[in-house]
C-alpha cells in the first residue's frame, strides 16, 4: 500500500511538470540564467547518482571499481550505451571470478 | 491518422531499443531494492523516465518521506518542463488540450529530440506513435530486467547491478569530452554528492542528490551560461 503511494507521487509530479507548460503556458523561458541551469540539470543530476552509488552497485567495493574503470574508459571512446554497460557488468563479473 | 500513428512508431524504434536496454538496467536494480517486477513495470509504465525512477526507487527502499519523493522527482524532471514549452510551440492546429493531456504523459529527453528536430508541425498521431513503441520498449525492458534481477543467481545479478549506472557514464562523459562546462559541473556534482555520501551522512538520498545537482547546475549556469534558445 505505501509503495502504491510512493508510486502515486512520483508518477503525479512527473505528469504535472510536463503537463503544465505543454498544456497551460504558451511563453518561452527568457531567464538566462534559468535557461543555462535546466541545460546543466541533466548532467548534474546523472553525475550525483551515479557517484558513489556506483562504487556500491555490484555489493563489491573490487568488482565495482573494476566495472567502473571499463565504463569510463569505453564512454571516453564514445560506445554505444548497451556496449558500455554489458562490458562494464561483464568486468565486474570476471573481477568477481578472479578475485 | 492512421498514416501518421504508423510514422511516429517507426520513428519511435531506435528509441524504443535504448529504452530497452535502460529499462533491463532499471528492472535489475529495482529488484535488488526489493521492488516487485509489477511494482517496476507500473513505476515505468506511469514515469517514462530513468533517473527519476532511479531516484525513486531508491526513496522507496529508504523508506524516505513523500515530501523527499515529490522534491527529488521535481528537480530531476524539472527539466521536462522546457522541452514540454519548445514542443507546444510546434503543435499542429488539431492539437487540443485533450491531445495535450494525453502527449504530455511520454515528453522525454529522446522523443522531444525526435519531435523537436522533425520539419514542420506535429499531429496528435504522429506523437501518439512516437511515444507507443519507445514506451513498450521501456516497460518490457523493465519487467524483463526485473524478473532477471529475482530469477538470476547471486553473482550475475550483482554485476549487472553496475548496468544502469555504466550507461549513465556513457550519457555524461562523452558530453563531457565535447563540453568543457559540463566537465564542470559534472566535477561539482560529484564532489558535492561524495560530500553528501561521507560526511554529511544525515541527508537522505533524494536531498543529497537535489543539492548536489541544483547547486553543480547552478554554477555551471553562473559561470558558464549557455547562448542557445534550446538546449536539451
Amino acid at each position: 500500500m505505501q509503495t502504491a503511494i510512493y508510486i502515486f507521487v512520483m508518477a503525479g509530479v512527473t505528469y504535472l511538470i510536463r503537463m503544465i507548460p505543454f498544456t497551460l503556458f504558451r511563453r518561452k523561458i527568457r531567464s538566462r540564467f534559468f535557461r543555462s541551469f535546466l541545460h546543466y540539470v541533466p548532467y548534474a543530476v546523472l553525475t550525483a547518482m551515479t557517484i558513489p552509488a556506483i562504487f556500491y552497485s555490484t555489493n563489491n567495493l573490487l568488482t565495482a571499481l573494476v566495472g567502473t574503470v571499463v565504463a569510463v574508459i569505453l564512454a571516453y571512446l564514445r560506445q554505444p550505451l548497451i556496449v558500455v554497460a554489458l562490458a562494464a557488468s561483464a568486468a565486474a563479473l570476471g573481477a568477481g571470478f578472479i578475485i | 491518422m492512421k498514416r501518421q500513428i504508423l510514422f511516429g512508431m517507426q520513428d519511435g524504434i531506435p528509441i524504443a531499443l535504448g529504452y530497452l536496454s535502460v529499462g533491463f538496467g532499471f528492472g535489475i536494480l529495482a529488484a535488488s531494492l526489493g521492488i516487485t517486477p509489477i511494482q517496476s513495470w507500473l513505476i515505468s509504465a506511469t514515469n517514462m523516465t530513468s533517473a527519476g525512477q532511479v531516484a525513486g526507487v531508491s526513496i522507496i527502499a529508504a523508506a524516505g518521506s513523500y515530501l523527499e519523493m515529490a522534491l527529488t522527482q521535481l528537480v530531476i524532471n524539472i527539466r521536462y518542463s522546457l522541452m514540454a514549452l519548445s514542443l507546444s510551440q510546434k503543435l499542429d492546429d488539431s492539437f487540443r488540450t485533450p491531445q495535450r493531456l494525453i502527449t504530455s504523459y511520454g515528453i522525454t529527453d529522446e522523443i522531444f529530440a525526435m519531435a523537436y528536430s522533425k520539419a514542420g508541425k506535429l499531429t496528435p498521431g504522429y506523437m501518439y506513435g512516437l511515444i507507443i513503441t519507445p514506451f513498450i520498449g521501456w516497460t518490457g525492458g523493465t519487467i524483463l530486467g526485473a524478473m532477471a534481477g529475482e530469477e538470476l543467481p547471486g553473482q550475475l545479478a550483482d554485476a549487472l547491478g553496475i548496468m544502469l549506472y555504466a550507461m549513465f557514464l556513457a550519457v555524461i562523459i562523452p558530453a563531457a569530452r565535447q563540453e568543457k562546462s559540463i566537465l564542470t559541473v559534472i566535477a561539482i556534482a560529484a564532489a558535492v554528492s561524495i560530500l553528501f555520501y561521507y560526511v554529511f551522512t544525515a541527508i537522505s538520498g533524494g536531498f543529497a542528490i537535489i543539492l548536489s545537482a541544483v547547486t553543480a547546475a547552478a554554477i555551471g549556469a553562473l559561470i558558464r551560461p549557455v547562448d542557445d534558445e534550446m538546449e536539451g
